[in-house]
């Protein structure tokens, strides 16, 4: 059983949801990442997505914009994130991680030796932002048969039709984009929200995971209610962009932030 | 018939997911693919309804000023001595460019959309001056996305994108060019998708766009094609075109693909030199890759990050290509060649000062390479060059070289 399903078969038995942060691997620089990654895990983070810094992140706002660029400054390519699961994997061999990006960085290293490289670090599933089902074909099959899971993107704009070919080709969860918009856009309405998680509960066994718009204790413990799983990002980055001149202090500051979280959603 | 003509014979391709051989696709975030879906089914429709077709041709003939004149540049062949030059002139068109071309075709699919709104990504500012012009005439709000260093380099292009009443946004994120304003687009698009058509300037992005551009801009090549075969009595030996992201260069191409005996050859930014890595000649210089939502050839380090490019032309700034180009290349179909900054700057001065044209820079990088050519060929051969703009929005940027103020 992967990491995934069994974590989100614990907090099912357990009546809990799913609290996903996101971080952007390197930000502000690569000595940070794998301490925040802790701190998360000790404030209640269920599932890490780490976010694999992109040139040219198309589908993020500003911030997430922003943390790429920090994040590049020290040149960290995919294949130092993948180092920095596996330097994770030393101490946390539990926690379920997910590497979050763009397809070019995947290319660059080939699909096949990318797969084996992150397994062997310990990566559980890839969520590619840029690289929808129908272009996934050859990707999926392969990453699935690696054992990694593939997680894709549903969003309010996404057809029933898409919907049942998104259920069918995703694994491990999948991820509903909760506005029209980049990452770290306003603007979350919770009634529609649960009324398409109700539609693609019909269509799949899959956890569902909501993202995007979610900023603070309030908005989280809304979705925790109507989803599997909960995910925060511009938020957290927001953070950690306030303190890169002070980074020895961003594990505790910025892990605070989903403890608080994580007491709402569990009232 | 050889396999290369077999394969892009007729207007077939892209196939039905926007495939040209390997490169192409629709690599972009889920939330992107209903508005793609959309423009899709609309533009199939519309592109094979002979009303659209008239009312853009009507347009395309009253208010850009087609056809354009194909010219016989006699004191620059003379001054060559070699091949025949003529110039395709898409300078002479209404806003000055080829690409009011393609903001007319995308504009009407806007209005029969209903969209209130178009959105724009330009680099040297001629498909934001061409989208605000189209816009105003139509009467939609516009807004362009240029990047900060462009918006520098192109200030009087600025000035008419405002005074045709459009909302100039400059990109401070990346490297501040042309692909950092798609990038802005995107996300604009995105979150406004609802009201909002977005006008991408180049044969490039993701599925229809690479298609759509092309047709809309193959009025060039069509008319070259019957103008040769009038005053020439004969194809060209060559066609000859600058690459930015290649909306000019295929929009003369593609009507010649079957036309064998027709070279054709893109003509990208050499830069600095390619062998400096400061250049935009991912064609000359680069590797597969996805960016914008298509698999393409792109300047990109090991680790898959795309480069900051250099031209002295904002128009050809751009680390893509589409993916027709990509897939021409692999094909041997056409060539692509780069040209270096200086190279096309000195083609400015010469095209200037013996036809009394002056081109714009990304053109002049066509011209370049045709003076090269031409030097090796017997004066019974014709070439033709795609003059895709005109050069009264560079002449800052040559006098700023020059050292002259104003
Ligand atoms: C006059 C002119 N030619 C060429 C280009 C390059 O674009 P494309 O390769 O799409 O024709 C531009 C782009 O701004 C331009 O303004």
């Amino acid at each position: 059983m992967s990491r995934l399903q069994k974590r989100f078969e614990a907090l099912g038995a357990e009546q809990r949801k799913a609290l996903i942060p996101y971080i952007t691997a390197g930000d502000p620089n690569p000595q940070v990442t794998v301490p925040l990654m802790h701190a998360l895990v000790k404030a209640g983070a269920d599932v890490i997505e780490l976010g694999v810094p992109f040139s040219d992140p198309m589908a993020d706002g500003p911030v997430i914009q922003l943390a790429c660029e920090r994040a590049l400054v020290h040149k960290v390519r995919l294949l130092d994130v993948i180092d920095m699961v596996a330097e994770f994997r030393t101490q946390d061999n539990e926690t379920p991680v997910v590497l979050m990006g763009y397809l070019n960085p995947i290319e660059a290293i080939g699909y096949e030796p990318f797969a084996s490289a992150a397994v062997a670090a310990g990566v559980d599933g890839v969520l590619t932002v840029d690289l929808p089902p129908e272009e996934a074909l050859e990707t999926s099959q392969l990453f699935q048969e690696k054992g990694l899971d593939t997680i894709y993107l549903m969003s309010p704009a996404t057809s029933t039709t898409r919907l049942q070919q998104i259920c069918e080709c995703g694994s491990g969860y999948l991820y509903y984009v909760s506005v029209k918009g980049v990452t770290g856009s306003a603007a979350l309405n919770v009634n529609e929200v649960a009324d398409k998680i109700n539609q693609v509960r019909g269509m799949t066994r899959l956890p569902l995971a909501v993202g995007f718009g979610i900023r603070d204790p309030e908005s989280a413990k809304a979705i925790a209610e109507v989803a599997d799983g909960v995910i925060v990002g511009s938020v957290l980055v927001n953070r950690i962009a306030e303190l890169a001149e002070s980074p020895e202090r961003i594990p505790e500051q910025v892990s605070q932030l989903i403890a608080n979280m994580r007491e709402a959603m569990d009232a | 018939m050889s396999i290369q003509n077999e394969q892009t014979a007729g207007q077939a391709y892209p196939d039905a997911k926007g495939h040209f051989g390997p490169y192409g696709g629709r690599f972009v975030s889920e939330t992107l693919i209903g508005a793609l879906e959309e423009l899709e089914e609309v533009y199939e429709k519309l592109s094979a309804d002979p009303a659209f077709q008239a009312e853009f041709d009507r347009d395309l003939a009253h208010y850009v000023g087609r056809p354009s004149p194909l010219y016989f540049a006699e004191r620059l062949t003379e001054k060559v001595g070699g091949a025949q030059i003529y110039l395709k002139r898409e300078d002479l068109n209404h806003t000055g460019a080829h690409k009011v071309n393609n903001t007319i075709g995308q504009a009407l699919l806007a209005k029969f959309m209903g969209k209130p709104r178009v959105i724009a990504e330009t680099g040297a500012g001629q498909h934001g001056v061409a989208s605000a012009t189209v816009a105003a005439r139509l009467g939609l709000e516009c807004k362009v996305y240029m990047g900060a260093e462009d918006v520098k380099r192109q200030a009087l292009n600025v000035y008419r994108m405002r005074l045709l009443g459009a909302e100039v946004i400059p990109v401070t994120s990346g490297t501040k060019t042309l692909k950092d304003a798609m990038n802005e687009a995107m996300r604009d698009w995105v979150t406004n998708v609802d009201n909002t058509f977005y006008i991408i300037g180049t044969a490039a992005g993701p599925h229809p766009y690479p298609k759509l551009v092309r047709d809309f801009q193959c009025v060039i090549g069509r008319e070259t094609r019957a103008q040769s075969l009038a005053q020439i009595g004969r194809l060209p030996d060559a066609v000859i075109a600058c690459v930015g992201g290649g909306s000019n260069a295929i929009g003369m191409f593609h009507p010649f693909i079957d036309d064998v005996g027709v070279r054709m050859v893109g003509v990208e930014a050499g830069g600095h030199g390619v062998a400096t890595g400061q250049h935009a000649a991912p064609l000359s210089d680069g590797r597969p890759g996805v960016l914008h939502g298509m698999r393409t050839y792109l300047m990109e380090d090991d680790a898959g990050q795309i480069l900051p490019t250099h031209s002295v032309s904002a128009g050809l700034d751009y680390p893509g290509v589409g993916p027709e180009h990509a897939w021409l290349k692999d094909l041997g179909r056409a060539e692509y060649v780069a040209i270096n900054d200086d190279e096309a700057l000195e083609a400015f001065r010469t095209l200037t000062h013996v036809e009394g044209i002056m081109p714009a820079l990304e053109s002049s990088h066509a011209i370049a390479y045709a003076i090269k050519m031409a030097k090796e060929m017997p004066k019974d051969k014709v070439l033709v060059v795609n003059l895709s703009g005109r050069g009264d929005k560079d002449i800052h940027t040559v006098a700023d070289l020059d050292g002259i103020t104003f």
